[in-house]
């Protein structure tokens, strides 16, 4: 059993129980640990109780929710009730969170057990892991390698295949980069589909919570879930949730898919190997049916820099309330309390996060918001028409997810743009607010990376579907698996 | 000191006055989330993750502070924008649990609009815009200077506070203070807030500048800030209009800056706040969508407006006779109004129900420590008492007595009169058999009277009705008498 | 515009007043290094004034929505004990903290 759906199934059949397959899950993840370090903690009781309580309710012969007794990884950005959550960072080592996630009460309401919460970039400013104030977690392709980031444990655990599921954020490309990287499926949904309540903020009108799985059909039930408007959330949206599951198809036929003429631009240049085998993926989805239509994303060079301005202003801001008043980490060596704020957050921040605090709150300080800020929202607003025209063309875009195959540990820590190049292909449609998942695409020297799939808001369904057909055919994660495999397969 | 800045007055400056005043509105619940809006509960008893800011939580406009705002607005006649949005203002402070303050920056729920005060002149208002309130520090030793620590209680940190400014077009203290008792009264007939400037659900800044008589240019302003009651805001204000003054007169430059009032010193000082701390950083608050409400909705709002109370005063005059004083008065409380125009309607006798609402009735109630919302008398127990001094039934030194019994228990007057004997004795035989009894007692006072000292008529008729323990007819009396002595 | 936007970008941000700004003390070799990184990325964000934006809209909310309100309804508090469950210093019911100076 590798998927979701496969794990449910055999347990509304009786052929296994929630409490054998959760016991596996805690026994792979605990026995990789060592290796892959994807967890900052498991929650072994919680997971046991929620797996007895699936299997009371077979055994009572009740309606079973769509991810009855399926464990699931959730990144430590999600509070949930009674439990820590970090954030990755220090400065939340011991907070324990009075209230759940929208996400994770429904999660839970669906059967989901939640066996542990996974390791990230230090509030999800990352594309390594290696930004977490705990530990970075590692490649289970490579353990020399990175996971991707920021919601590398999520990904290394589901891609190992500990668990079918794993819950992740993105605001810049942090489900899709990892998901190429550990060869899984990551989905972002559209901006608004999924409420945030309870998930620790980086960029406010960036952040979204999605699925990270090992097929397309677990993304598809897990957004299904996830979906929907909350109303402690006041932007997420009350457009209804599709049957998603329903929309997963097998051909292609009269689609039309976009490739991106200046990202094929980029990519030929900077990595031909990466390139010959992305022209591959979108030779396949020709095979099954698809049109190839070339249109363009002029403005998407900008995203970068745009993203830069937008992302640490709205962090810096976010991050303020972390000061050591009221839970949390506190350094206090006298002085009084602005003397311990400047001390508290000095030591409970990584250099990451300050130096995105310290360059959002310049880009929003007297005398630069309209040059910096203002001219980044302006931008914005270009990248999203250059969407809204090339969808005139085309129902979905298929497009590179990275622009290298996974590198090694270290490799970009001391030079920071290098790392924000890694979100070159994901950050477009973070700005512009709409929908993009990872699918397995291939190997490059034995690496797996994915391809993207972008379509307009709100068509999560049109995405999945086609990825699915994709999936199908290719089967590119099902040919191989991971060095670091640790689940009963 | 500050006799010394008093004398240094010169006459030749005219203060030019802007009020900044917050108002917390009497929501059931906060502004961003569901805990309740109360004063006075334990502290951090009322928060919840949201309001203490705690990770991954997020605001939720509450649709009866905007309701509220607008109500303001429309009674005050601003204009109400047709889109509105909600900024952060970003700044640390501990009471703060965010480290930013979501409030209006540049899309404020309404702009322009005026409050008239009784004198005729208007007010010009520049915005009034919807913010959260923040907790509140307690500082260990009562001070914040010197305090060793300091103790933080977030029950009030995120109730909803309507942010009022005027234009700079007060120019006197005392009209400052005729402001605030109109906004006051304003808003109390809207029912938007409690308006306790002791419990902090009204507070007032003041912006004061100084400039030559006759000028319309404005001069450096210093923001004012702690004042307590309308008091401190009239005594603030003439302390820092007078410093002004005297700085100048000593060749000295006004410096732009905020000045805390000292209530116990009668004084303000330089908070030397760093310059620093007013780089705010706003910008759009992504966590909320912007306002954009329906000119339907608005009509409603508008259309269930009450009586504001110059309109009430001015109906008061008109309707019951009385002078501009006592319907000012009468009308600024709406309590105090509704119960006026219940004994008004109950006893037919407008006049009279003034003055005992204007005199009588807050003496007892201040003696009591009750309000006119809290004591048991009721309207028709006021409008029977009228009756009863009409009708002559009790004279008018017992119906006092009467009224603060009714104030303090809520008993009708009927029961305090047979209680307390206080009927009044019109019979004219007991009358006249009074009026012998003190004339024999007093043979002077005959002979003074008929030496044409009137007073000594007085005099006896005092007697009589000392004897009487006041329940004499007092007019009955005084005839008795005469007609006895001529 | 686009000229007076170029040379605010090759101002040196001031490093040492943000960290003042966003509360967070600094080491100098901190101040340093973020300097020298943030004049690289600079150079990306420089490119930005190449675009000629003055009669485009800044998107501040990328699926518009307006009027999103809540009903003025009471939720139940968490209680003061819930809330102080975090807190790094409390005294009784109060959060505690190092006194305030002006
Ligand atoms: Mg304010
Ligand atoms: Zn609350």
């Amino acid at each position: 059993m590798r998927t979701g759906h496969e794990i449910r199934e055999a347990i509304a059949r009786k052929q296994t129980s929630a409490l054998e397959v959760v016991e596996q899950a805690l026994e792979s993840a605990g026995r990789l640990e060592t290796e892959l370090h994807a967890y900052i903690r498991l929650l072994p009781e919680r997971a046991r109780i929620k797996a007895r309580e699936i299997d009371a309710a077979v055994t009572r012969g009740d309606k079973l929710g769509p991810l009855a007794g399926v464990p699931i990884a959730v990144k430590d950005i999600f509070t949930v009730a009674g439990e820590i959550a970090t954030a990755g960072s220090k400065i939340l080592e011991n907070f324990r969170s009075p209230y759940s996630a929208t996400v994770v009460e429904k999660l839970e309401r669906a059967g989901a057990v939640i066996i542990g919460k996974t390791n990230m970039d230090e509030f999800a400013m990352g594309s390594s892991c290696e930004n977490s104030a705990f530990f970075p977690t590692r490649n289970p392709w490579d353990v020399t390698r990175v996971p991707g980031g920021s919601s590398g444990g999520s990904a290394a655990t589901v891609g190992a295949g500990t668990v079918p599921i794993g819950l992740g954020t993105d605001t810049g490309g942090s489900i899709r980069e990892p998901a190429s990287f550990c060869n899984i499926v990551g989905v972002k949904p559209t901006y608004g589909r999924v409420s945030r309540f309870g998930m620790i903020a980086f960029a406010s009108s960036l952040d979204q919570a999605g699925p990270m799985t090992a097929d397309v059909r677990d993304a598809a039930q897990t957004l299904e879930v996830i979906a929907g408007f909350d109303e402690f959330d006041s932007t997420s949206v009350d457009v209804p949730v599709s049957d998603y599951t329903a929309a997963l198809r097998d051909d292609l036929s009269g689609v039309r898919v976009g490739i991106v003429a200046e990202f094929e631009a980029e990519i030929g240049a900077s990595d031909p190997a990466l390139a010959a085998l992305y022209k591959a993926a979108y030779a396949d989805l020709e095979r099954l049916g698809a049109t190839l239509v070339e249109v363009h994303l002029p403005h998407a060079r900008y995203g970068l820099a745009t993203y830069y301005l937008i992302a640490p202003a709205e962090c810096s801001s976010n991050l303020a309330r972390y000061d050591g008043a009221r839970y949390g980490r506190r350094v206090q060596n006298g002085g009084d309390v602005f003397e311990m704020f400047e001390r508290t957050r000095a030591a409970g921040f990584g250099d990451e996060v300050k130096r995105r605090i310290i360059l959002g709150t310049y880009a929003l300080s007297a005398g630069y918001y309209d040059a910096y800020y203002v001219r980044a929202q302006k931008i914005r607003t270009l990248i999203k028409r250059d969407f809204d025209t090339s969808f005139a063309a085309c129902d979905v875009i298929a497009c590179p997810a990275v622009s290298c195959a996974p590198f090694e540990l270290g490799q970009k820590m001391q030079d920071p743009v290098s790392m924000y190049l890694m979100d070159y292909f994901t950050i477009p449609m973070s700005l512009a607010g709409i929908p993009a998942l990872s699918v397995p695409a291939g190997y490059v020297t034995g690496l797996p990376v994915g391809l993207q799939i972008v379509a307009p808001a709100f068509e999560e369904a049109r995405m999945l579907g086609i990825a699915h057909a994709y999936e199908a055919a290719t089967g590119h994660a099902r040919r191989r698996e991971p060095p670091l495999a640790g689940a009963a397969r | 000191m500050s006799t010394k800045v008093a004398n240094a007055a010169a006459t030749d400056y005219e203060p030019v006055i802007g009020l900044e005043v917050h108002v917390e509105l009497k929501t059931n619940s906060k502004m961003f989330c569901g805990c309740r809006n109360e004063f006075g509960a334990e502290p951090n008893s009322l928060v919840c993750p949201i309001c203490l800011g705690f990770p991954g939580t997020l605001p939720v406009i509450n649709r009866k502070a905007v309701e509220y705002l607008c109500k303001t607005g429309l009674a005050l006649g601003c204009s109400i924008a047709a889109h509105s949005k909600f900024d952060r203002k970003n700044y640390f402070y501990p009471d703060m649990p965010k480290n930013y303050q979501i409030s209006q920056y540049d899309m404020p729920l309404t702009t322009g609009g005026s409050v008239t005060l009784p004198s005729g002149k208007r007010v010009r208002l520049n915005r009034i815009h919807l913010e959260e309130d923040t907790g509140k520090n307690v500082h260990a030793g009562g001070r914040m200077a010197g305090a060793e620590y300091t103790l933080i209680d977030y029950n009030r940190a995120g109730v909803p506070l309507m942010e009022i400014v005027t234009e700079p077009d007060l120019s006197s203290p005392d009209e400052a203070e005729a402001y605030l008792v109109q906004l006051k009264a304003v808003l109390s007939a809207l029912g938007v807030s409690d308006v306790k400037m002791h419990e902090g659900s009204l507070r007032c800044d003041a912006n004061v500048s100084i400039r030559p008589a006759g000028s319309s240019a404005l001069g450096t302003k210093a923001e004012v800030k702690n004042m307590n009651s309308f008091r401190s805001v009239v005594s603030a204000l003439e302390y820092e209009i007078a410093r002004q003054k005297a700085s100048l007169a000593a060749g000295e430059r006004i410096v732009q800056e905020t000045r805390n009032w000292d209530e116990a010193r009668k004084l303000t000082y330089s908070t030397r706040s760093k310059e620093q701390a007013h780089d705010y950083r706003y910008f759009p608050d992504p966590d909320l969508v912007p306002l954009s409400l329906e000119p339907a909705t608005l009509e409603r709002w508008r259309a269930e407006l009450p009586e504001l109370p110059l309109a009430k005063r001015g109906r008061f005059m008109e309707s019951y006779g009385l002078s501009d004083y006592d319907a000012t008065i009468l009308s600024a409380d709406i309590p105090t109004a509704v119960f006026f125009e219940a004994v008004v309607a109950a006893s037919g006798e407008p006049k009279a129900a003034a003055n005992w609402m204007l005199n009588d009735v807050p003496r007892a109630l201040e003696k009591h420590g009750l309000t006119i919302e809290s004591t048991r008398m009721k309207p028709g127990q006021l409008a029977e008492l009228i009756k009863l001094v009409k009708s002559g039934t009790i004279s008018g030194k017992a119906a006092k007595e009467i009224c603060e019994a009714m104030v303090a228990d809520g008993e009708d007057p009927q029961a305090v009169i047979a209680q307390r004997g206080l009927a009044q004795v019109s019979d004219e035989a007991a009358i006249a058999k009074l009026v012998d009894e003190a004339l024999a007692a007093n043979p002077d006072s005959i002979a003074s009277y008929k030496a044409g000292k009137t007073k000594a008529l007085e005099f006896v008729v005092g007697q009589v009705m000392k004897a009487s323990r006041g329940k004499a007819n007092v007019e009955i009396v005084r005839a008795a008498l005469i007609k006895r002595l001529e | 515009m686009r000229g007076q936007y170029m040379r605010m970008a090759e101002v040196p941000i001031d490093i040492d007043h943000v960290a003042k700004l966003a509360r967070i003390e600094l080491t100098e070799e901190e101040a340093a290094r973020f300097s020298s990184q943030f004049s690289r990325l600079f150079e990306f964000i420089d490119e930005l004034a190449q675009l000629d934006v003055s009669a485009i809209p800044a998107t501040a909310q990328v699926i518009p929505r307006i009027n999103v309100l809540r009903a003025d309804e009471v939720r139940p508090s968490i209680g003061t004990d819930a809330a102080l469950e975090n807190a790094p210093d409390r005294e009784g019911p109060y959060f505690k903290t190092p006194r305030i100076l002006e």
